[in-house]
């Protein structure tokens, strides 16, 4: 990465969230990912999700693995604390981040080599224990940073640059969330911001792991003809049939949305995600119903995007280890050592 | 103490040894460990070394006991007194026996006649027709067994019985039903003994006021107090022989001194909060990863694993090296490599531990040579890990760590501050112009961080990739080396901060003996033995890595210096000739690694031999 940075003093004055910041203080660096990689889509959907959510950018931490995906905290929220740990080790740095200071708000981006192959365990272990975070896997079927070998997720038939067609079967993380016991399961596509940053709003709002599963495809390996995940395929076979729509707290709900269609799920911090336009029968909290309409929609060659599944009233890890809530990193040590006298009283115990 | 009976043997008080022969899982361990803490009570110098197989239940399992009064409690390899219970190894435990020793066996069968030794007297209780008579149980009777025989031991070797009954009677407060069975059972060894040998045996313990002001801990135990005192919140571990009980322990502690009472609390909410987080992790990757991200956002945060959990560490802990973030592994070295033996002990990680991790990199390392040290070395660790903003190892083993050891009592100063090195926080941010991770640089080569959550301004990007002092992504050659050097200087800066070496110097020496860790008591005993054949030996224990100054002239000073440590490779002498620059061939190696704890007599013969030749 380079450091090439925008100039800071915008030639227009742009609109100020609540905290009087604009757009451009939730940027980063240029991005150096290929032009018109998926990637960058999803950059610029997570600043304007942290923009709209006026979160202040000293309370994020933002965490990745390797691969090109793990790049891209470099280009979102300068004036956020980064971690680009190893590969596929994203999110056991933000387990322990998380439990040392639970009061920030954790973000990790990962891919599908990340996320699906070297960390598929770490991953599986992190929904288990259900870390406060959003975990973001920018999803192209392909290793991009070692030039276009196949990944776990790409799917049977999907053909390499070169040719090769892929025969084994591709790992879904929103199946495998819902089989981990996960608590927020959505999948959308880079090219979609419209749908990609409620989602993302929702995510942030949620009291455990939110998994995004974003399909971002890659321009430079996985965008031709015979690639499943290439911007053509995912315009052609995209089922946006749940759409969802975030209504922070404290803020009316938007009148022009058509009530009677909506399913109105309460976020653990008292903010609204509305999912529209359902299909009939479909229930968000219904994880078997949610697996039969993931599978239902797959074996018909269609990818079912939208918030998919949640659960609200799941605990965190936090609450789980029923720690205080406050940061544990804050305690005084003066409470943390038990002190001479408590370890000459222990020491009676070893004679 | 040699007195002269009247029979004209001569009989040795606090001065001998004992090994029992078991069956693993059938309760032998609580039974050996009565004897040992008994002999403890009495205030004698003891050890209790657990020789255990990796099993649950059904193989052959040792406890060896050694009593002397000067505290040379090593292990000894020669046996007075043979507990055989486990038919399956009666021929090798038999042979085991000193001449003119004794063997305990259960006579409720006999022994076969190629078993016996001439030189050896022979002491049958029938132990399990005794314990089918008095318990109805089958389990009981298997259990009791245990205690019978103790109290035949009780008797044999002159422990005082009503420090025994005590300490049943201390285990069992809470079920009469098993306190009586164990002092029925003990009373059952006890009175057959009393009544069928002549009691005590020429070898005998008499109360002393040697072990007043000691406590009998094991090194797990006590690293996990050390944890608990310097302020550890969090952890990440994954079970694994022989640490696991670190964090047993550690899980036990918080749970009796970190709990945070909850006034009114809800209904169905628990009283109070836990100010700390463990977590068992998916695995040693992960472990360590936590504790990065728990180190990193400024909590004391550690692991403990073994060799086997190093090596899955291995690829973090390069990361933590490279972007300096601080990190405390207690380390309880077992059989390696591979899976190795897991049950038996080995300093096999030095090397490993030193140099963690892929490209170049080295760590601190500090070397406890007992569960006091472990708790010292456990506070330290955390210090010095922050102060120098990197991983560092504590190297226990598994015979400091799983068997019980007489050392002084731990205590504790209250005026402890923990060194929390250099961090800024939002107030020393205000009056920057601008914050660079790995600028500033202070005499020790440190440079100030930031922790996550603090004012934009300390933001940063951690990275496992080349950078450069401003933390920035690099490529470049020179950006790159400056970073790098930086952290050469900065580890052989903490050789000050890490324990000195014990040196005892002794006038007239041309050899000098070098050791770490828990060779210490067989060293010093070996030293004695050595100065009474003539040879007269300086003594250096080193505790910590980077080496001080003071190594390497240790090792020119003297005709001639050995190495003794626990693993095949010379791993320490190699580690000591790299580092310092020694020449390897200054230093010959005295090495035991067949898994067992060490003796005095192995470091007496490795360099009598030598010395000869």
């Amino acid at each position: 990465m380079t450091s090439i940075t925008k100039p800071l003093i915008p030639l227009v004055s742009l609109p100020k969230n609540e905290i009087g910041l604009t757009i451009r203080d939730y940027e980063g660096a240029v991005s150096t990912l290929c032009a018109g990689c998926g990637h960058d889509s999803v950059t610029a959907a997570i600043t304007h999700t942290f923009w709209e959510l006026s979160t202040p950018p000293h309370t994020i931490a933002k965490l990745s693995g390797i691969g090109c995906s793990s790049k891209t905290p470099t280009y979102f929220v300068r004036g956020a604390h980064g971690f680009n740990s190893a590969h596929g080790r994203m999110v056991t740095i933000a387990t322990g981040a998380n439990a040392a200071n639970r009061e920030l708000t954790y973000i990790g981006i990962s891919g599908d080599g990340d996320s699906l192959s070297i960390g598929i365990g770490h991953l599986a272990h992190a929904i288990r224990r259900n870390v406060n975070m959003i975990y973001i896997i920018e999803n192209n079927g392909v290793y991009g940073l070692t030039k276009g070998q196949f990944s776990a997720s790409a799917d049977i038939g999907s053909r390499l640059k070169k040719g090769e067609p892929n025969a084994m079967a591709p790992i879904d993380p929103v199946l495998l969330g819902l089989s981990m016991g996960a608590t927020f399961l959505a999948r959308s596509f880079s090219g979609d911001k419209a749908q990609l940053v409620p989602i993302l709003k929702a995510a942030a709002a949620h009291n455990g792991l939110a998994l995004v599963d974003v399909i971002s495809p890659c321009v430079t390996f996985n965008d031709h003809e015979g690639s499943t995940k290439s911007y053509r395929f995912m315009r052609e076979h995209e089922v946006k049939e749940i759409e969802t729509d975030f209504v922070p707290i404290r803020k009316e709900i938007h009148k022009s949305l058509d009530e009677n269609d909506a399913t109105e799920v309460t976020m653990h911090d008292g903010s609204v995600v509305r999912f529209r336009s359902v299909p009939a029968g479909y229930d968000p909290y219904d994880r078997q119903k949610v697996e039969e309409y993931i599978r239902e929609r797959r074996s018909r060659g269609e990818i079912a995007t939208g918030l998919l599944y949640v659960d609200e009233s799941a605990l965190d890890v936090h609450e789980l280890n029923n720690t205080p809530e406050y940061a544990l990193n804050t305690v005084p040590y003066e409470k943390l050592c038990p002190g001479s006298v408590e370890l000459a009283k222990m020491m009676t115990s070893f004679r | 103490m040699a007195i002269d009976t009247a029979q004209g043997t001569t009989v040795r008080v606090n001065d001998f040894s004992i090994k029992l022969a078991n069956v693993n899982g059938t309760g032998s361990a609580s039974a050996n460990s009565l004897l040992m803490q008994a002999i403890f009570r009495m205030g004698i110098p003891v050890s209790g070394k657990n020789l255990f197989p990796s099993n649950i239940q059904g193989l052959p399992t040792w406890y060896e006991i050694r009593v002397n009064k000067s505290g040379y409690t090593a292990r000894a390899l020669d046996y007075d007194l043979m507990v055989a219970m486990n038919s399956a190894t009666y021929e090798e435990d038999i042979n085991d026996v000193r001449s003119g020793g004794y063997v305990l066996y259960d006579s409720s069968w006999p022994l076969d006649d190629y078993l016996l030794r001439p030189d050896v007297t022979f002491l049958g209780v029938p132990l399990a027709r005794m314990c089918i008579e008095n318990f109805a149980a089958p389990r009981e009777r298997i259990l009791m067994k245990n205690i019978a025989y103790a109290g035949a031991v009780v008797a044999l070797v002159g422990i005082d019985i009503g420090l025994v009954s005590d300490l049943l009677a201390e285990t069992f407060v809470r079920n009469e039903l098993l306190r009586e069975s164990n002092q029925n059972a003990l009373r059952l060894g006890y009175n057959f003994a009393m009544e069928n040998f002549e009691c005590p045996l020429p070898f005998r313990v008499e109360p002393m006021d040697a072990t007043k002001d000691s406590i009998l801990i094991d090194g797990n135990t006590a690293a996990a107090l050390g944890c608990l005192y310097a302020g550890a919140t969090v952890s990440g571990w994954y079970p694994i022989t022989p640490a696991t009980a670190v964090m047993d322990n550690f899980t036990r502690l918080c749970a009796q001194y970190r709990r945070e009472p909850v006034e009114n609390p809800e209904p169905g909410e628990l009283p109070y909060k836990n100010n700390y987080l463990i977590i068992q992790a998916e695995d040693e990757i992960a472990a360590i990863g936590m504790v990065l991200g728990a180190s990193w956002s400024g909590a004391r945060a550690f692991t403990s694993t073994s060799g086997p959990g190093i090596s899955l560490m291995n690829e973090l802990l390069g990361l933590a090296y490279y972007t300096e973030i601080p990190a405390v592994l207690i380390d309880v070295q077992r059989t390696g490599p591979s899976t190795g033996m897991p049950t038996r002990t080995q300093q096999s990680d030095i090397l490993l531990c030193a140099y963690a991790s892929h490209g170049d990199t080295k760590h601190i390392l500090l070397f406890p040579a007992n569960p006091r040290e472990c708790f010292e070395f456990a506070v330290q660790s955390f210090d010095i890990a922050e102060r120098f903003q990197t991983p560092v190892f504590m190297l226990s083993d598994l015979d400091i760590g799983m068997n019980d050891w007489v050392v002084p009592e731990l205590t504790w100063d209250d005026s402890y501050v923990p060194d929390r090195g250099r961090v800024l926080n939002d107030k020393d941010l205000e009056g920057m112009v601008e914050f660079f991770r790995y600028t500033d640089e202070d005499s020790e080569f440190v440079t100030p961080r930031t922790l996550p959550g603090s004012d934009s301004k300390g933001a940063y990007f951690i990275r496992g990739s080349g950078h450069d002092k401003f933390g920035r992504y690099t490529e470049d050659s020179n950006e790159y080396k400056e970073v790098v050097d930086r952290l050469k200087k900065k580890h052989a800066s903490a050789a000050t901060h890490v324990p000195a070496p014990i040196v005892e110097r002794h006038a007239g020496a041309t050899v000098g003996i070098i050791t770490l860790g828990g060779c210490d008591l067989a060293v010093r005993e070996a030293i004695d033995e050595l100065a009474q054949q003539g040879v007269v030996a300086d003594f250096m224990r080193v505790r910590g890595f980077p080496f001080v100054a003071e190594v390497r002239p240790f090792v020119e000073e003297h005709d001639y210096c050995f190495v003794v440590e626990q693993n095949r490779d010379a791993q320490l002498r190699s580690l000591i000739s790299i580092e310092t620059g020694v020449a390897i061939e200054k230093m010959r190696s005295v090495l035991a690694y067949g898994g067992f704890p060490l003796s005095a007599r192995q470091v007496v013969d490795g360099v009598t031999n030598q010395l000869e030749n």
